[in-house]
């Protein structure tokens, strides 16, 4: 026998993905068991909608976190007489591990399932992360100008309808050449972007404690050396510890992703800010005589959660099709990467041959992103219930 | 409604100029200028031979200066080849340089400049160019804009349906599927001669040919023929289509519950007179937007379609301009993708203005 039948191929996966299935099913059995107690996380289990979506997206961020233990080989190991392999190929005689290729081999004989699993670890991790960012610029952006409008407003809501107004591939090629790179272009936006979080978070602990100044101090002190710390490391690459650091492909990348999301999470922001700010509780805030950031930060913030949450998850999704088509250009992290959309990209060349390489991440990423939307679908029906 | 027009115009230009300044800007960059010497002269050149290639062939000057002969408002630049003495400019015929060229030549007085890749004028690549786009798009349209709206109606008129269920979760999932997988799927699927249903079809007789429909739309450009064009107009009308469903579904869910409907049912008409004479005209408002706002993002989905299936059209040839940094090129590529966006935001509003006569702008 050299090869594996495909419902041995398929009883193999599903093997393989058994610490993902456990987990999944601790996960489920708890949180239907107290989801009573667990707020809006807790009715995404009344929604069988939200369900399967939650499903799937906490499979693909288990499998990320399993990655170690599910994959069978070396993402990056070749195995010369499995190029572009059947799924299911046995290895040849004499090499150790595990003995199949169990979704085939890829154009440069490595193995597809192994470089699945290892896409999910770095499109789990870049997506999200990137998502986040963006959300911290979106916030800090989006509060005031929906608080104080006018020219401030007028000003964000200009550039923000000037980068939506590129086409997406285009700002793409333009920001993650090799030769912008040498002139320190995603280095500067980067520097701009990442400190968005850290003066978020200045802000949200002192307009919430500073008459109560230890307390202040701790949070605020905390925050500044941490996230400085951190952001010499991931933004120019000084960490002196050597801790924060990113290569500086991945910060192209990333710093690209956050820039195109930032501006519609902007707009969302300052829409619903416009639309809270003349509710009665802002007005007693305003006659208690509280600070304009308290406000924004401790009042309005907080009532607009269920739209971003939703929009939250849908934007992770959003995130990690643009990955694919950054992939998809060639302008991904690294031409080795195993990350979905570079993939894509090295496996179509041979599709109607050789489907395997490019239809496995394809499916792969179809599934993660269908879970995000479902789950905030899920989500936004719970949400509008009360 | 003049002065909102005007307004809208004047931002229009203002962000027209903003963007293609930074295009101009980025693309211009020196490494970016470098690397075109290098492509358009020799691979092999010196620093120097570089540095001079660039001032030959008028890159040598300041950027912002460059950026107004571009745009017309600054004089060209003349210069004179080293080695044959013949006169060199941006207004020069390069085919024909001794005769008497123009002054200012830049995106006002019509000329979009000269297109390094293609080695040919912008303005009569972007033209063929895009008339092959606007076929693709033609056929999207048509195929989208009906599906899209019959699912949301249908969805929408009985909201918690098994039926209304079904079709959200396809919607949902179409809105998940971008284009390279979708259009990665349906080629496995539908033109691979040995994967999927063509191999199944040709075992039962059913057919002839190698594959179902082809997974190349290269020979669309002479002729479209169903089997070249289907999966490419599939590909990208399916992106779209559940985000409009979606939408026209929240539209007609919010009509369906309206006062004068159940008025309507209570009266004693039809379900089916009730829908497609009370509902239906409110219910597609909204859609009409959102279909006008989709169009830019059919844009980024033509991108990639286009490159997947190896049709060249307006996304292909920005690629390859983007590849190759031509830099005129991606200027008018991103002033026609400005244009887009911004027009379609424009007839969006308007068309909203005047289908809703709840709305006027004081």
């Amino acid at each position: 026998m050299t090869h594996l039948s495909a419902s041995a191929v398929l009883g193999e996966l599903l093997y393989r993905f058994l610490p993902v299935w456990i987990a999944l099913f601790l996960t489920f059995a708890l949180s239907i068991a107290y989801k009573r107690r667990l707020g809006l996380y807790g009715r995404i289990f009344d929604s069988p909608i939200g369900m399967v979506g939650f499903f799937l997206v906490m499979f693909w961020a288990y499998a990320a976190i399993f990655a170690g233990m599910i994959m069978t080989h070396d993402p990056l190991e070749q195995v010369y007489r499995l190029k572009d392999a059947l799924p299911g190929t046995k290895m040849p005689a004499g090499t150790k591990g595990y003995p199949y290729y169990l979704l085939g081999g890829d154009h440069l004989a490595r193995d597809v399932f192994s470089r699945m699993v290892a896409g999910a670890r770095e499109v789990l991790i870049i997506a999200p992360a990137a998502t986040v960012f963006a959300y911290m610029v979106g916030i800090t952006l989006g509060l005031p100008a929906g608080y104080y409008a006018g020219r401030f407003d007028t000003v964000l809501s200009f550039v923000a309808n000037l980068v939506l107004a590129f086409p997406v591939i285009l700002l793409f090629y333009l920001l993650v050449t090799p030769a912008i790179r040498q002139v320190g272009i995603p280095v500067g936006l980067a520097a701009v972007l990442f400190l968005f979080p850290v003066i978020f978070l200045t802000i949200l602990w002192n307009s919430r404690y500073f008459t109560v100044p230890w307390k202040r101090n701790l949070y605020v002190g905390l925050t500044l050396v941490i996230g400085l710390w951190a952001y010499s490391g991931l933004a120019f690459n000084a960490d002196p510890l050597g801790v924060f650091a990113m290569d500086s492909n991945l910060l192209n990348v990333f710093v690209s992703v956050v820039f195109v999301n930032a501006p519609t999470v902007f707009r969302i922001v300052r829409g619903l800010t416009f639309d809270i700010k003349s509710r009665d509780y802002v007005a007693a805030a305003q006659t208690r005589g509280e600070g304009p950031w308290y406000i924004m930060l401790w009042e309005i913030l907080p009532n607009a959660r269920g739209p971003l949450i939703v929009d939250f998850c849908l934007r992770i999704g959003y995130t990690t099709i643009l990955l694919g088509t950054l992939g998809f250009f060639g302008l991904g992290v690294s031409p080795e990467s195993p990350d979905w959309g570079s993939t894509i990209n090295a496996g179509r060349k041979l599709l109607s041959i050789y489907p395997w390489p490019a239809v496995v991440p394809a499916v792969a990423l179809l599934s993660l992103v269908l879970g995000l939307n479902l789950l905030a679908d899920g989500l936004r029906e719970e949400s509008l219930r009360d | 409604m003049l002065r909102f027009l005007l307004r809208r115009f004047g931002t229009m230009i203002l962000t027209g100029l903003c963007l293609s300044f930074v295009v101009f800007y980025l693309t211009n960059l020196k490494p970016n200028l470098e690397r075109l010497a290098k492509t358009q002269a020799s691979a092999r050149m010196t620093q120097s031979q570089v540095h001079d290639w660039l001032v030959e062939h008028g890159y040598g000057e300041p950027v912002l200066k460059r950026y107004g002969e571009w745009l017309g408002v600054v004089p060209g630049w003349t210069g004179k080849n080293t080695e044959t003495g013949a006169p060199m400019g941006r207004c020069v015929d390069p085919n024909n340089p001794t005769t008497k060229a123009a002054t200012y030549c830049g995106i006002l007085q019509g000329t979009w400049g000269y297109s390094t890749v293609f080695r040919s004028s912008v303005s009569s690549i972007l033209s063929t160019r895009l008339q092959a786009t606007g076929i693709l798009m033609l056929w999207v349209l048509i195929l989208m804009i009906p599906v899209s709206l019959v699912v949301g109606i249908v969805s929408g008129m009985r909201e918690g349906s098994r039926l209304d269920r079904g079709l959200s979760v396809a919607s949902i999932a179409t809105t998940a599927t971008p284009e390279y997988v979708s259009g990665v799927v349906l080629i496995v699927l539908l033109s691979s001669p040995m994967m999927g249903l063509s191999p199944v079809l040709r075992h039962w007789g059913l057919l002839h040919g190698t594959a179902l429909f082809k997974g190349s739309a290269a020979s669309a450009l002479d002729h479209v023929t169903f089997a070249n064009f289907t999966l490419p107009v599939v590909t990208v009308a399916l992106y779209g289509t559940g985000y409009i469903a979606r939408m026209t579904r929240a539209s007609m869910t919010e009509v369906m519950t309206a006062q004068y409907i159940r008025t309507a049912r209570l009266k004693g008409v039809r379900f089916r007179t009730v829908v497609l004479k009370h509902a239906l005209r409110n219910a597609l408002i909204a859609p009409f937007t959102v279909i006008m706002l989709q169009i830019p993002w059919l844009l980024n989905g033509v991108v990639i379609t286009e490159t997947l299936f190896n049709y060249k059209g307006f996304g292909w040839t920005l690629v390859q301009a983007a590849e190759g940094n031509d830099i005129e090129l991606l200027l008018g590529c991103s002033i026609v993708a400005v244009v887009v966006v911004l027009l379609t935001q424009l007839i969006s509003d308007i068309g909203y203005i005047y289908l809703n006569p709840r709305i006027r702008i004081s």
